[in-house]
């Protein structure tokens, strides 16, 4: 038993390290004082209260459920046929596809933004939502494509061919016997899209223009110009709304096999 | 055949460039019961899909009920398959899987409820319409499996493998339950199986494959007793199948002088056919085991091993000792080159 003091030790730290800057953040807005710091100046909620009475955020927590709703919504719209005939269908160069697909995951957020600026947004004059919008779809579209994949390989094809011989046709065998079976997965891509969309730095960094600002950019200009306590209540508020999210789905759906 | 229900007709089935099956040609009868043996491999599988519809026919022409499906889509043919893993749609009810097929054809309900209870009824799991078939078990998935494609009243039930994935006691039980389906409804019945035992207690006519090919086709009797070829013998249980040339039978691992010659290239003993005890060749006893009412005995001899089965009033003879065989002229079976 003695040998066991290093391991606690070790998860303690960890979970210090993990948990430990999203309790400072929690108190810091707690602060009766005017400015953000640790440990707080006095304790009051007067800056968790102030953050709905900011315009800006208004408007971009709107944008932010916007992208994160219809952008993820959209990717599964592509990702759920292209995981399908990726897993089904012999096609030439699958691997490679695959690869493809997730390579916005590899590739650097800065350099999808900047070639999504460059290349998107200025040449074809597109406007500044729809390039956001386009932008998290295509963010998204690899968690799709991947959590989607791993539950259909899980289902029979045989439970498709018996639909067929009922008296399905393809679709029907697909909406009536696969997308039923896979609708966990379904779920679970949605919430993990949602979460990568909403807290999604670098990309919508470039792509964000006067006026139309995704939540965590308008926070990062809101800091610029005033150091209050509010942009610390803000995130405690976003970071409870996604552990909300992502806990909803774990007793339900047990989320943590999918991902 | 003019009475031909379900027939195919110079058939050939491919994956891609390899042929699976060529030219096959082959008719059933309106209520039979047939049954596709033959090891992994020999197409039997690819001629039920094609009968289903699943597998395109790369030639050749399906006719049944007198008319022309090999172009017909699967879905369209009135054709049920029993999957060898059952394919049940785990997110339904096993009275909603029974009623899927009715539902798609968007029957009035009171129809759906009452032929799904009846198909549920015929198969014995009216009592278990509200489980998933997560709940169920093994043999009662299946069933569920055949309630789902008997309340289509399917023109021609293709099975495949029904029994191997049952239990000794279930496969006895799914047995019987089949024939007596197959008296009831009066329904073709087409099913796969490598198990010989399988086959020769179910159907009506063994179709027996090899490579593609039909090797055999017969009643389960004319099959046992008088295959025609060395194939056919060999999956028959005659487990001593040896080359005849002049009067000497060889084998890979020799030859035996006998006192006969024979017109067949082949011939072959059931275990039970060999004699032992007297003879005129000598072997040594390499193995023997008790099974019920004889002995099965593997013997050492010129030819390699031979296998002879023994009445258990015999006198035993024990491991390594040598004694005395014949493979009788009397109970020999002619056999073609495979």
């Amino acid at each position: 038993m003695t040998a066991r003091w290093p391991t606690w030790l070790i998860l303690g730290l960890t979970l210090t390290f993990l948990i430990g800057p999203f309790l400072i953040i929690i108190f810091a807005g707690l602060s009766a004082g005017n400015s953000l710091a640790f440990p707080p100046q006095g304790l009051s909620l007067k800056w968790y209260l102030k953050v709905f009475t900011i315009e800006s955020f208004h408007a971009s927590f709107a944008l932010s459920m916007f992208l994160a709703v219809f952008g993820t919504l959209a990717a599964l719209v592509i990702g759920i046929p292209a995981a399908y005939a990726l897993n089904r269908y012999d096609i030439p160069g699958a691997e490679t596809i695959k690869t493809a697909v997730a390579a916005p995951i590899i590739v650097p957020g800065i350099i999808v933004g900047l070639a999504l600026l460059r290349y998107l947004v200025v040449p074809l004059d597109v406007t500044i939502t729809m390039a956001l919008f386009v932008a998290h779809t295509a963010l998204v579209l690899p968690y799709a494509v991947r959590v989607v994949s791993s539950s259909l390989q899980n289902l029979r094809v045989d439970m498709e061919e018996a639909a067929i011989l009922l008296g399905c046709t393809r679709l029907q065998a697909f909406t009536k016997v696969v997308l039923p079976n896979i609708r966990g997965g379904v779920l679970a891509a949605f919430i993990l899209g949602f979460v990568t969309s909403f807290n999604e730095v670098p990309v919508s960094l470039f792509l964000s223009g006067p006026g139309v600002r995704t939540m965590p950019i308008d926070m990062l200009s809101y800091m610029e110009i005033t150091y209050d306590p509010s942009v610390a209540a803000l995130s405690a508020l976003l970071a409870f709304m996604c552990v909300a999210i992502v806990f909803t789905a774990e007793k339900f759906l047990g989320f943590s096999r999918y991902v | 055949m003019s009475d031909a229900f379900v027939s195919l007709s110079d058939l050939t089935l491919a994956y891609g460039e390899s042929i699976a099956v060529p030219n096959l040609n082959l008719d059933i009868r309106q209520g039979e019961l047939i049954a596709l043996l033959g090891p992994s491999g020999c197409g039997k599988t690819t001629t039920m899909r094609a009968i289903a519809g699943l597998m395109p026919a790369k030639s050749g022409t399906i006719t049944i009920d007198g008319r022309d499906v090999t172009r017909v889509p699967a879905n369209k043919r009135g054709i049920g398959l029993v999957f060898q893993s059952y394919a049940l749609f785990p997110h339904l009810s096993a009275f909603e899987n029974a009623a899927f097929g009715l539902r798609l054809q968007r029957r009035p309900e009171a129809e759906i409820r009452s032929r799904t209870q009846a198909a549920l009824e015929i198969v014995g799991l009216a009592h278990l319409a509200a489980r998933k078939p997560s709940e169920m078990s093994g043999g009662q998935q299946q069933r569920l499996a055949l309630a789902r494609s008997l309340v289509m009243e399917p023109k021609v039930l293709l099975l495949d493998e029904p029994l191997s994935n049952l239990d000794a006691r279930l496969r006895l039980e799914m047995r019987t339950e089949l024939q007596r389906l197959q008296r009831e409804t009066g329904i073709t019945m087409v099913f796969v199986t490598h198990d010989q035992s399988e086959a020769l207690a179910l159907a009506d006519r063994v179709v027996l494959m090899r490579d593609g090919v039909i090797e055999q086709i017969g009643p389960p009797d004319a099959l046992y007793n008088t295959p025609v070829t060395a194939f056919a013998a060999d999956f028959m249980g005659f487990e001593n199948i040896f080359a005849v040339e002049g009067t000497s039978l060889s084998s890979e691992q020799g030859a035996l002088a006998v006192s006969y010659s024979a017109d067949a290239p082949y011939l072959g003993w059931r275990p039970g056919a060999v004699r032992l005890g007297s003879g005129s060749h000598e072997a040594r006893v390499r193995s023997v085991a008790f099974a019920g009412g004889h002995r099965e005995y593997v013997l050492d001899t010129q030819i390699g091993p031979v296998r002879a089965d023994v009445d258990i009033a015999a006198p035993v003879f024990s491991v390594d000792e040598a004694v005395m065989f014949d493979l009788p002229q009397e109970t020999a079976h002619p056999l073609k080159a495979s």
